[in-house]
């Protein structure tokens, strides 16, 4: 160019640059956005959930109980089953152990046995205490405990709570 | 700096020399109806590119189709707007390549030495057309399921060879799983890649014969 003014090739060359460069960034961003989003999105929904009377525990016998979630993952819904006892210690409604049923070891659920006064897993006969520790077997760890655990407002129902993974 | 880097990539790859002949070449007269062809490249590009961040989402099942873009359209961010140009570019897409179909017939640009441009340009038209009839199915919602009834029926009403063809692109007798399947094979993988391959060839022919003159009184 032998002037400062713009030439037409020149212009048209800008011109161009330009508007496909909003255009990249109108799609392009947006796009961006769509493919994280599920990462932005905060999972584990929580609540409390009521899993009993509480006049119906009867003191040092454990309380089994069972609830169901459903999990929303985009277009596609899972309900996974989860369940547990309740052991009250005493008394005194705060004064409680919630076991989940689920073993540590594999995973399978257990049960509650009178006789042996022990929780029993069916798959590799691992036995856990009324306080959930473990007795005998391949557990490597205690039965998990719903540690977040609260009396309804009129103070009759127990609540625990539970967040989503 | 980035002149040295320039020339060491120029030296190896003839970014000059393509840049020369593929987009600083001479044209006629300029006219803003020799534009529709580029409009139609620019378009399915954009299609393209919708096209596969949709797949992210989309599930080309009968049980899941419809929830998934339900989910696109209400629950992902942009979502919307991605399927949104995706929905009107497909419109806007079969609009330009027929006025630029048009516009090649009316100026005569089909005549010697461009006759193969030209019907190839007919394979792109069909197979845009194709993507179109094969997208319409994916939202598997009650219009699109009965469009994809009636489409293949006129395609089945062939004499004597129309109930295999009805077959063939149903996969089978009912529009049914299967149907969808291979609408969504079609339109995410035969049909683009026939239209790229065309579209190659369609370019490398304009690029080799230029393009044509605008009619004058004489022609």
């Amino acid at each position: 160019m032998s002037n400062s003014e713009l030439s037409r090739r020149d212009f048209i060359k800008v011109t161009t640059g330009i508007v496909g460069g909003v255009i990249g960034v109108a799609v392009g961003l947006p796009a961006v956005a769509y493919l994280l989003d599920p990462a932005f999105k905060s999972g584990g929904k929580e609540a409390w959930i009521p899993i009993g009377k509480i006049a119906d525990m009867q003191v040092g016998k454990p309380y089994p109980f069972s609830f169901t979630r459903v999990q929303v993952n985009g277009w596609e819904r899972t309900s996974t089953s989860h369940g547990g006892f309740a052991i009250r210690k005493s008394e005194d409604p705060k004064d409680i152990v919630i076991l989940n049923s689920r073993c540590t070891h594999l995973g399978c659920t257990v049960n509650w046995k009178e006789d042996a006064q022990a929780f029993i897993c069916p798959c590799h006969d691992a036995k856990f205490s009324k306080d959930g520790v473990v007795l005998d077997g391949p557990p490597p760890r205690p039965l998990d405990r719903y540690a977040d655990f609260r009396l309804s407002d009129d103070g009759s129902t127990l609540e625990i709570f539970y967040k989503e993974s | 700096m980035w002149k040295k880097v320039f020339d060491w990539l120029d030296e190896r790859l003839g970014l000059n020399d393509l840049y020369k002949n593929l987009l600083d070449r001479p044209e006629p007269m300029g006219n803003w109806w020799n534009t529709l062809g580029s409009a139609s490249l620019f378009l399915f590009i954009l299609q393209g590119v919708t096209g596969i961040f949709l797949t992210v989402y989309y599930t080309p099942s009968p049980d899941h189709a419809y929830d998934s873009i339900n989910y696109i359209m209400n629950g992902v961010a942009m979502g919307w707007l991605i399927r949104g140009i995706h929905h009107w570019g497909a419109t806007l897409m079969v609009i330009v390549v027929f006025v630029h179909m048009l516009r090649v017939f009316v100026t005569a640009s089909f005549k010697y030495p461009r006759e193969l441009t030209w019907l190839i340009g007919i394979g792109l038209f069909l197979l845009t057309l194709g993507m179109g009839f094969t997208g319409y199915l994916l939202p598997f919602d009650e219009k699109s399921f009965w469009a994809t009834t009636v489409g293949t029926q006129i395609a089945g009403s062939v004499p004597f060879i129309g109930d295999f063809i009805l077959k063939a692109l149903r996969g089978g007798s009912n529009i049914s799983a299967l149907t969808l399947q291979r609408f969504f094979s079609a339109h995410i993988w035969m049909l683009p890649a026939g239209l790229a391959g065309l579209i190659g060839v369609h370019l490398y022919l304009i690029i080799k014969h230029g393009e044509s003159n605008w009619p004058k009184k004489e022609d």
